[in-house]
């Protein structure tokens, strides 16, 4: 009743039209869907600071808060000509040259009158990938606020990483112990106690997504640690400048 | 004659997915998505009205061109509408309600694997009239949608105390001892929920009792 000529014109119409119709609907819708990550970008890095935007808010609060953004290169120096919020860190730890990484760095002035560093982060959970932004003090040591989310850990267990209870363990912990020397910040399985400035408590049953994140930390902080020695290094002789000019 | 567009034959092909021709509880069809979805209301209405709009367009789509459609190409041709469809929805939500989208994750996009829209089209659409062919997509995606909200209801009432994401449960409960099931945000219960539901819907009409 249908010959097969009948059924490729059919078939290859059908395709056709259909493929017009939804590159109309992508095209025209893009333009709000990537105004919705950029927004929500911008909800990230806030929420490392611990300011929680609305997204309709989001735009204004991180242009009030964010005062300035810069993009390190793989060897810490500031690469002028990209801008910092462009930067998909995803993307970059997925290039096969580490030289190549780009790493961007938000500076927000707080409420306080104090300057906060933030830094994006990426590792591995159980089921996917992790992330997240970690605000540092003006010291480059001491934890102000962290954000982590993830794209599906387990809920209950591993996907509590984006929970304000399990957040809030991380402020004024340290990453540099008292000689200087890296430390990062580690969940620790069984809890980390109340006195351990490296360490938060893991998350039971989430020990994987736990680990991932503990990693995630090292990993990222590894690449800038250049970039915060020096900063470090600036401070201390900054410090003993001013003793003998008193 | 011209039978009007809401005749009582048509109206039934409305009502009758909501209780007793329901989609998940009497076919049981579309569980997968109802247990993934269901944790929060929010998420559970959209996902709805997705699957509305899916089930219904489609229906209507497939019954225009089912006198043109080759028998042997037709489960082809109905897919590639569904997934259309389904990725056109995918879109609008990730541009208009984004967090929500993204809370949906991959169940829009398993829209198109979801049993009850190509059964609409196998049983229904390829042999009906347009019109009718959309009201009982329609329906079967409202019947679908009902059990969700409900099961979204509860859920995140008794799960996290909350309903659109807002506090509901009053603090002195709390306070005198009252604590969130955490079991209700995990997925057995959503299915315990669904059975509840089938329980309390066939003691109701017995008409859906097996015989056996």
């Amino acid at each position: 009743m249908f010959s097969n000529r009948y059924i490729f014109v059919y078939s290859s119409i059908m395709v056709i039209v259909v493929a017009i119709a939804l590159t109309i609907v992508a095209v025209s819708l893009k333009p709000m869907q990537e105004a919705n990550v950029r927004i929500e970008k911008m909800q990230n890095i806030l929420k490392a600071i611990n300011i929680t935007a609305t997204p309709k808010e989001a735009e204004a609060a991180y242009k009030k808060y964010i005062v300035k953004t810069f993009t390190l290169k793989a060897d810490m120096t500031v690469d002028p000509s990209v801008d910092a919020f462009s930067v998909d860190l995803a993307k970059e730890l997925k290039k096969t040259n580490p030289a190549d990484r780009l790493y961007p760095v938000y500076v927000a002035a707080l409420d306080n009158g104090d300057t906060s560093y933030i830094f994006p982060l990426r590792g591995k959970g159980l089921w996917g990938p992790i992330w997240g932004y970690v605000a540092l003090k003006n010291d480059f040591n001491t934890i102000y606020g962290v954000m982590f989310d993830h794209k599906g850990e387990t809920p209950g267990l591993g996907a509590e990483i984006n929970t304000d209870k399990f957040q809030q363990q991380f402020f004024g912990k340290t990453i540099f112990d008292e000689n200087g020397s890296f430390t990062s910040v580690k969940a620790i399985k069984g809890g980390a106690g109340p006195n351990n400035p490296h360490g938060i408590d893991a998350i039971s049953g989430g020990t994987i997504t736990s680990n991932g994140l503990s990693d995630m930390i090292h990993d990222g902080f590894t690449a800038y640690l250049p970039f915060l020695k020096t900063k470090i290094n600036q401070l201390n002789t900054d410090k003993t400048d001013g003793g003998t000019q008193l | 004659m011209k039978e009007p567009l809401f005749s009582p034959k048509n109206l039934k092909l409305l009502t009758g997915p909501l209780n007793l021709n329901n989609p998940i509880t009497v076919q049981v069809l579309g569980i997968c998505s109802a247990l993934a979805v269901t944790v929060q209301l929010k998420p559970a209405i959209v996902m709805a009205l997705s699957v509305t709009v899916v089930t219904g367009f489609s229906n209507l789509i497939i019954s225009l061109m089912r006198n043109t459609i080759p028998p042997r190409i037709r489960i082809i041709v109905q897919l590639v509408v569904i997934a259309a469809l389904v990725i056109i929805v995918d879109q609008v939500l990730k541009a208009f309600v984004y967090d929500v989208s993204k809370k949906l994750s991959v169940f829009v996009g398993l829209i198109i694997t979801n049993c009850i829209v190509m059964g609409r089209l196998e049983a229904f659409a390829m042999a009906e009239k347009p019109w009718r062919s959309f009201l009982d997509g329609i329906g079967n995606g409202a019947g679908y949608g009902l059990i969700l909200i409900t099961v979204g209801f509860f859920r995140e009432l008794l799960g996290s105390g909350k309903l659109f994401g807002m506090q509901v449960v009053p603090q002195f409960l709390y306070e005198i001892g009252y604590k969130d099931n955490g079991l209700m945000i995990l997925p057995p219960m959503a299915l315990i929920t669904i059975g509840i539901i089938i329980w309390i819907q066939r003691s109701v009409n017995r008409e859906l009792i097996d015989k056996s």
